[in-house]
């Protein structure tokens, strides 16, 4: 039977270790060898419209 | 012969209202029915009169689909201006009482008036217009769905129309900064939906491998409030055709989920949306890349599993069990990060660049927008420690805090945006005036320190009058004297707002005049760099 306790104590233990371990993942995937020459590349996205913001319709 | 559909549309959704009114269960709902019917009638016959009966023009799938982005970029101007404007009444009405016209224009009234006016008439039109302009920029796709994003745009206004008459009327539900009733809020569910659905079609089809991190925060925004909107607002109408409708949540769970929504409302709406705004405008205004694109990636991230947890900030010392506002303080210190993080971030893209601060007052605009971010969300974790909530809650520190946050930061990244963007959509050499936009600067930057500064002196002065005891244990003073101590706090603040007020009216003229297509010839704002002589 699911109570408010079991939700509770299910979400203040896995929960969090699930949450903090995506985090977590996410760090070490934006710090991962290469990946400094990948967000210099997608920085670079706002400039790349190869006709500029002001084609005409 | 174009637009017939939605004629058609149009004209049985008036018809429908007109019906709906006919049938109201109550006096308020038959009104409200009757506004809806002028208004969809009005869009009937302004679809009918432009009716163009010419072949339609074949659509090139390539070409952004600007239309709907142009008359957003209007109405957040207008918006803007009207939302100010009743801001400022109703700073008058709480510095002098008599101002409040029974019943529709008191202040009860006219406070959702101009938090929804700003908030979500004034925000969400400019988070509506630079996501579909900024989404078809860095996919470098045509929105999705046709005429999709028109019904998103005029959808969402005939949702700001009903809610706004529906105050005035004094039709409420009582929930902060969610105070339409039942059926508006279906109404927003449908057009948000399809808000969700024309970005993410417009991310599907992008040409662009990588999705740009301004999309993220975008995304977030849509999901997010997606979520909060229709779990906030879950409720009970009275009857199908009348305006009354019972929460689903009651006592200390109806209050938690409220501020859940609250709270977050400022978290996804107020702040995810504009940082989108920001990690586009900024950049592109400056003509460098954002400084570390990692950064914004963990600042994103950070942002987004930290925020959710921190509404119960807002119910200290209440009937929310302890461990629960616990949690709501130790998530909202650790919002310091993402602040920090995206501050830091927007800041730095002007690395090598400092001297644009000085020769480009959109610039400017936009990095004071970013020193108020990292301010007010300074300031913010500082207010949610329990023992500084006991002085601040309640008191007009709170208000100086949301403010400081509303005009330094929502509203100045979005003006940013709209000077940058008005040119470039009506393909205009340059805006009318830079001069403007720099007098727009100063009044708007000048009416924010006052209104900021007045209202920690006043809160404080309130929160301290509050608590204070005599050697006998009796409070030394009434609620009364405490109200009295105001008056000239809520004068001065009025003065800030007409600042900010008129600096949003010279926007205004300043952005029709550029629509217009007129350019003022005028003095350049910097002088050119003097030369260096050498001796002959």
């Amino acid at each position: 039977m699911m109570d408010y306790e079991t939700l509770r104590h299910f979400a203040d233990s896995w929960g969090l270790v699930y949450m903090v371990a995506i985090f977590l993942a996410v760090i070490v995937f934006i710090f991962r060898p290469g990946a400094k020459a990948e967000a210099r590349d997608a920085a670079q996205i706002p400039f790349r419209d190869p006709t500029g913001e002001d084609r005409k319709p | 012969m174009k637009n017939s559909g939605w004629i058609l549309v149009l004209a049985v959704a008036t018809f429908g209202a007109l019906v709906a009114a006919g049938l109201a269960q109550d006096d308020l709902f038959r009104a409200h029915m009757f506004v809806l019917t002028l208004t969809l009638g009005g869009g009937t016959l302004y679809l009918l009169r432009t009716a163009s009966f010419e072949p339609a023009v074949p659509v090139d799938p390539d070409a952004y689909l600007d239309g709907p982005i142009r008359v957003g970029t209007v109405l957040t101007v207008f918006w803007g201006v009207v939302g100010f404007l009743v801001g400022v009444i109703v700073a008058l009405q709480m510095a002098y009482p008599d101002l409040n016209i029974q019943p529709w224009f008191n202040f009860g009234r006219m406070r959702p008036l101009h938090t929804s006016a700003v908030v979500f008439a004034f925000g969400g039109s400019a988070l509506l217009t630079t996501s579909l302009y900024v989404v078809q920029r860095t996919t470098r796709a045509r929105l999705f769905g046709g005429d999709l994003a028109w019904f998103v745009m005029w959808g969402y206004q005939l949702f700001i129309v009903m809610a706004a008459t529906g105050y005035l009327l004094g039709i409420s539900q009582g929930r902060e900064y969610a105070e339409p009733e039942w059926y508006v809020d279906i109404w927003l569910t449908i057009v948000w939906v399809a808000y969700l659905v024309l970005f993410l079609g417009t991310l599907v089809k992008r040409k662009e491998p990588h999705i740009y991190v301004a999309n993220w925060f975008y995304l977030a925004f849509i999901v997010t409030v997606a979520m909060l909107h229709v779990v906030n607002n879950l409720a009970v109408p009275v009857s199908f055709l009348g305006v009354k409708s019972y929460s689903a949540f009651s006592g200390v769970q109806d209050a938690l989920t409220q501020w859940w929504y609250g709270h977050n409302a400022v978290g996804f709406f107020l702040t995810a949306g504009f940082l989108g705004m920001m990690y586009y405008f900024l950049p592109k205004q400056a003509g460098r890349p954002v400084y570390s694109y990692r950064l914004s990636i963990i600042h994103f991230w950070a942002l987004i599993f930290l925020y959710i947890w921190a509404g119960p900030h807002h119910l200290y010392y209440t009937a929310l069990p302890d461990w629960a506002q616990t949690l709501g303080m130790v998530f909202s210190i650790m919002l310091w990060m993402p602040s920090w993080g995206g501050m830091i971030n927007g800041l730095l893209t002007l690395r090598g660049a400092w001297d644009k601060i000085r020769t480009d007052p959109i610039i400017r605009m936009m990095v004071v927008a970013v020193a108020f971010y990292g301010m007010s969300t300074f300031e913010g974790p500082v207010m949610s420690i329990r023992a500084v909530n006991a002085l601040s809650h309640y008191t007009n520190w709170t208000i100086g805090h949301v403010h400081s946050g509303a005009l330094g930061w929502v509203g100045m990244i979005s003006f940013g945006a709209v000077y940058f963007l008005t040119p470039r959509l009506w393909y205009r050499e340059r805006l009318y005036s830079l001069r403007m936009v720099n007098w727009h600067f100063w009044l708007a930057t000048l009416g924010i320190v006052i209104y900021a500064a007045v209202m920690w002196v006043a809160g404080i002065t309130q929160g301290l009058m509050w608590r204070e005891y005599n050697d006998q244990g009796f409070l030394v003073y009434s609620f009364a004297e405490v109200v009295a101590a105001m008056h000239p706090y809520y004068v001065l603040r009025a003065v800030g707002g007409m600042l900010y007020l008129a600096g949003g009216i010279v926007m205004a003229v300043n952005v029709a005049l550029t629509i217009k297509g007129h350019v003022r010839v005028e003095r350049p704002l910097v002088p050119a760099a003097p030369q260096m002589k050498l001796a002959a």
